[in-house]
């Protein structure tokens, strides 16, 4: 097993990995920047190093210090969480170089999932369907462009190779606006990403967002533990996610999961990733890979009964899955509701100092999350400051559940999305179940 | 010698059933022994260590504790604080035979190299940014420093 990993992260998912970490007996390294220096996870390690200033370029994305911060603490391994260096080819590369474990999939194949075209083409090769589109990076002869464009048909979309989560698209309604639809996006992805390649596809006008997780070890083996369903979203931000996704059958389960399984044994993927998929009219549309651990991860372990960030330290020591495909079974259904120190209608920020935290709890709550009472959120990090699941044998139980534990917590001192929360569970369309990911918006007019 | 691999050896010593170490690196040597005659040679934690227990720390903690303490020195002197700008390894001099870029009461301008901090096997030389006295050194030859630690003081 490991001896000691540096968590090169914050907040919530940092506390995550301290927990996991201290179930099999690692010892911890939290680095931070000096705003985080009272961070629950911080004060509960057994080392910490300070990174660097507030500013996140300056510290939890500044490469040297944190690899630097493994050496002086004689750390074996780095954990980068999600976002952040999370899925930096080139750090983890780094992080090889200079003799520690990275605990993800090795660089060549971040990279290659980086890439979203090289991505769409690896997964065509496993059998896993993909948005039909361009097939590869759009070239400049405009006649092509535009004979791929009647080929697709509109609306189609125009996206970055090198982008991603909703960064670097463009929506394309007709013909007249393709041409320059592509210059402008192509211009935008240079200034983003450093790399004008784009690619197109069809556009899905309701689909809903299906993603698979799947976790593989270092010796070949590689299992799905099932979907979730992260379609209630603002502004390509997940708002509320949920485990199994409704209206998907056993069979298209197994055909995707197995898909998703069969490419990371082709892809030679390790440790922990998922597969996010457009959902409509009963088919699957591949659309892009998160080669890391995903904030949603919960909803996945409450109906698997399997710990994520465990298998990710397991198999990041060099262990074998201890468990086949068979093996995981799914049970009950779970929902998670991100809570974030924003107002509610504003979607304004709103950082400080938290006076009375008091969490919910009772049969099916978990809650994760760094806050403390006296605890002051900073202004220079996302907004998410707890994750609140709700576990049922039924969507309706997970669904009351959830409905008790919102009316129970408080947050003093700063505002939150509770509110938002509350109200969309009230939602007729949400108690149904398969909304899309137009839907929040829609509803919210925003 | 490097205060890690020190370290490592303290940790040897303890899993196994020696009862003595002795280590011979060059001109450099070190004896470990498990009932030592003299003083113990206590391992001073380099990296500021989390409070013990895990819940008195959360309850003492108030509105945003600064970046942990610096090692503990009785009297800080007045004057202004050279802070690290980086993780890595401090280093006092440029190499283990070299006399110590400052000592105590050396007078400094601003732009000097006051130290070293090795990060990722490179030697980083550290400047004074003000001119004065040097008053305090806060950082020990060979331990590991964080971000914003004070390693001098300047009158």
């Amino acid at each position: 097993m490991l001896e000691k990993i540096v968590i090169a992260n914050r907040g919530e998912i940092a506390l995550r990995i301290q927990r996991a970490c201290r179930e099999l007996g690692i010892k911890t390294v939290a680095v931070h920047s000096t705003a985080d220096s009272s961070q629950k996870h911080v004060l509960l390690a057994d080392e910490t190093v300070c990174i660097g200033p507030p500013a996140s370029v300056d510290s939890y994305l500044n490469m040297p210090a944190i690899i630097s911060a493994a050496e002086v603490t004689d750390a074996v391994a780095i954990h980068p969480g999600y976002g952040f260096l999370s899925e930096n080819a080139d750090f983890a590369e780094r992080v090889h170089d200079s003799g520690f474990i990275f605990i993800g999939p090795p660089p060549e194949v971040i990279r290659l999932m980086g890439d979203k075209v090289a991505a769409i083409k690896a997964m065509k090769e496993a059998g896993v369907p993909c948005v039909p589109g361009s097939d590869g990076p759009l070239g400049d002869v405009a006649e092509e462009n535009l004979r791929l464009g009647r080929d697709v048909g509109y609306p189609l979309i125009i996206k970055a190779a090198a982008g991603g989560g909703g960064r670097g698209m463009r929506v394309v309604n007709t013909e007249a606006s393709l041409l320059n639809a592509i210059t402008v996006t192509r211009a935008e992805a240079l200034a983003a990403f450093g790399d004008d390649t784009v690619y197109l596809e069809k556009f899905l006008e309701n689909p809903r967002h299906i993603e698979f997780q799947v976790l593989a070890d270092n010796h070949g083996n590689a299992v799905h533990l099932m979907e979730r369903d992260c379609s209630m979203q603002r502004r390509h931000q997940k708002v509320i996610e949920e485990a199994p996704a409704t209206g998907i059958t056993p069979e298209q389960r197994k055909v995707i999961g197995e898909r998703c399984a069969q490419a990371c044994r082709n892809m030679g993927y390790q440790n922990a990733g998922t597969f996010e998929f457009l959902y409509q009219d009963g088919e699957f549309y591949f659309i892009e890979m998160n080669t890391r651990l995903q904030v949603e991860h919960p909803v996945t372990e409450m109906i698997t009964g399997i710990d994520i960030v465990k298998e990710q330290l397991l198999i990041a020591a060099g262990n074998t899955l201890n468990f086949k495909q068979d093996d995981i079974v799914m049970r009950g259904h779970a929902i998670e509701c991100r809570i974030n120190a924003e107002d509610s209608n504003t979607f304004m920020p709103s950082p400080g100092r938290v006076e009375l935290w008091h969490p919910p709890g009772g049969p099916g709550i978990r809650v994760d999350s760094h806050l403390y009472s006296g605890y002051t959120v900073p202004p220079f990090y996302d907004s998410m400051i707890a994750k609140i699941i709700a576990y049922g044998d039924t969507r309706e139980s997970a669904i009351a559940r959830m409905n008790i534990a919102l009316s129970e917590m408080v947050i003093d001192g700063i505002t939150s999305n509770i509110p938002l929360h509350i109200e969309i569970c009230q939602h007729a369309a949400f108690k149904a179940g398969g909304t899309n990911i137009h839907y929040l918006e829609r509803r919210l007019g925003i | 010698m490097d205060i890690r691999k020190v370290k490592k050896l303290i940790e040897l010593l303890e899993e196994s059933g020696i009862a003595e170490l002795e280590i011979k690196e060059g001109e450099e040597s070190v004896k470990i022994c498990r009932y030592p005659s003299g003083a113990p040679a206590q391992m001073p934690s380099a990296i500021p260590q989390a409070l013990p227990p895990a819940s008195a720390a959360l309850a003492a903690a108030t509105p945003a504790t600064s970046a942990p303490p610096a090692p503990a020195v009785s009297e800080v002197p007045e004057g202004h604080k050279v802070l690290c700008p980086m993780v890595g390894t401090y280093y006092e001099a440029a190499s283990p035979n070299a006399e110590p870029f400052v000592k105590i009461g050396d007078e400094v301008n601003a732009g000097d190299t006051v130290c070293i901090i090795e990060a990722m096997k490179m030697m980083n030389q550290i400047e004074a940014d003000v001119s004065g006295r040097i008053t305090a050194i806060q950082a020990e030859n060979g331990e590991p420093v964080e971000f914003g630690q004070v390693l001098f003081i300047i009158a």
